[in-house]
């Protein structure tokens, strides 16, 4: 395999190479180009309008699903995509939030997507404000038929938790973990008693380097899409330092260089679902 | 009847953040308009150019009807207009002049280190090498300049007691450096430079420079 990894974590699975709008207007003689796994893929449509891959000159396996280009580089993906119900469920808006180039491991980039403790201290005035900090507890299971990562009951009192919200509310969460750099999150609508969803789909550059893509299908009919954007960005611009200042640019699954908190079940769950499936892309060995 | 001024905003942008952060101090009350910078390239659409800006660039106010664009020459209006202290745009010949001189620098950190930032986090297609290196050149300037004034115990960019607009306009990019793949670690007068200019009373932040904490 030409890729920068032979994790089969990586190359048997299907990983987002960008937006499906990216393909407007290409063809194979001017095909959309990105990076994915230390190579650059070209992307475009063909005649018949269904998307196509090239790594050089071998083909590679690809699909849009979800208003995404999904591509599995050994061309044997080990199961089919995740299921995103909510991307087609009537009365949803979807709103592709753009790609935002974040130079460390996607997997640290997950845990922070499912972290709430830090909401007061790095979104203050949005989804958290001092003293409000306390991290209720909250559950974590693995559905054994699609073997997700689900935490639930989890509820964070937020000043403004969305760009439809202009006050705050306390805001109940569920986070989904689907593949090692794919999370999803719902959180309470502006819409009484609905959720809306927010899906990170992480572009694997490198280990070191991600392109986070985020959409959100949610129940709005007043903001616009520019709003929308702005407040998603705002909050995801807000992370972006944090991440990339991490000592160490990929995440450590052995040893005790990183210490959890209760508040962490979550992040304890994910790293423990990373290690039983073997996970080396993006890790760091034990010092 | 007056309308309120309205900032055409992108929460992204640190040229954007130099007019709400002048606002903010200057206590103007104004409507933010969002714009999708990225991934809509909505300054970059028809009806952007025709009808707000068309060299399709942001910020540009609208302050009833007056029309401004380019972040440097709104905070000139602005602190023109608003500070009558004079204390953002002093009104002395020669501060004038290095005022001018800086806002003309904040262009070239624009051209360099905010591309930079660019590349790295929304996938512009820019040489990057030539970016960083323009940077470190713009910012070796800077720097220099920092370290002299503080042996003359200045600690702005203008020769004045207090931050001026130059300072404003010159900040963002540079403290937004690091998300361009651009540290800040050999020029050490800058670095303090962005450490009192975080610390200032009222400074608002945005994505990227955190507001200091309470002292």
């Amino acid at each position: 395999m030409p890729f920068a990894t032979d994790d089969s974590n990586m190359l048997d699975d299907w990983l987002v190479a960008g937006p499906a709008t990216s393909l407007a207007g290409t063809s194979e003689q001017q095909p959309h180009v990105t990076r994915l796994l230390g190579e650059t893929l070209a992307l475009w449509t063909d005649a018949h309008g269904t998307p196509q891959c090239r790594l050089g000159t071998q083909p590679l396996v690809v699909q849009s699903r979800y208003g995404y280009l999904w591509v599995c580089p050994s061309g044997h993906p080990a199961r089919p995509l995740f299921a995103f119900p909510e991307y087609t469920e009537p009365g949803r808006r979807t709103v592709d939030c753009g790609g935002i180039g974040v130079a460390v491991s996607g997997l640290r980039v997950i845990e922070n997507f499912l972290d709430m403790a830090h909401f007061p201290f790095v979104h203050t005035d949005y989804l958290g404000k001092v003293p409000h900090t306390e991290v209720a507890p909250y559950k974590v299971d693995i559905d054994p038929a699609t073997n997700e990562i689900w935490a639930t009951d989890c509820r964070f009192w937020q000043p403004r938790a969305s760009a439809a919200h202009d006050s705050g509310a306390d805001v109940l969460y569920k986070y989904r973990v689907m593949q090692p750099l794919s999370a999803m999150l719902y959180k309470s609508s502006a819409r009484p008693g609905a959720q809306d969803a927010i899906a990170l789909f992480l572009q694997p550059i490198d280990d070191e380097h991600v392109i986070a893509h985020t959409m959100l299908a949610c129940f709005d009919e007043v903001s616009t899409d520019a709003e929308l954007i702005a407040f998603q960005q705002t909050i995801f611009g807000q992370d972006k330092p944090i991440l990339e200042n991490h000592a160490f640019k990929r995440m450590p699954l052995e040893g005790r260089a990183e210490t959890p908190t209760r508040g962490d079940t979550s992040s304890v769950t994910y790293r423990r679902w990373l290690r039983e499936r073997g996970m080396r892309f993006g890790t760091r060995a034990a010092a | 009847m007056t309308t309120m001024l309205k900032l055409y905003d992108y929460p992204l942008s640190g040229n954007c953040f130099k007019v709400r952060q002048l606002l903010a101090w200057l206590g103007v009350a104004y409507e933010a308009v969002p714009v999708d910078f990225y991934p809509g390239r909505e300054h970059k659409s028809a009806a952007f150019l025709a009808n707000v800006n068309p060299l399709g660039q942001l910020p540009v106010i609208d302050d009833d009807g007056f029309v401004l664009r380019d972040a440097q020459a709104i905070l000139v209006y602005l602190a023109s207009r608003h500070d009558a202290q004079h204390r953002w745009y002093p009104d002395d010949a020669k501060l004038r002049g290095q005022v001018a001189m800086w806002l003309a620098a904040a262009d070239e950190i624009t051209r360099t280190a905010s591309a930079a930032r660019l590349h790295d986090a929304l996938g512009y297609h820019l040489d990057i090498d030539a970016c960083r290196s323009g940077a470190r050149a713009v910012f070796r300037v800077l720097d220099d300049h920092l370290a002299e004034q503080a042996s003359a115990g200045l600690r702005w960019l203008a020769a004045a007691p207090e931050p001026t607009i130059a300072d404003l306009a010159c900040f963002p990019y540079v403290a937004l450096a690091g998300e361009g793949g651009i540290s800040l670690d050999e020029f050490p007068a800058l670095r303090n430079w962005v450490w009192d200019f975080r610390h200032l009373p009222g400074f608002i932040g945005m994505s990227g420079i955190f507001p200091a904490g309470p002292a």
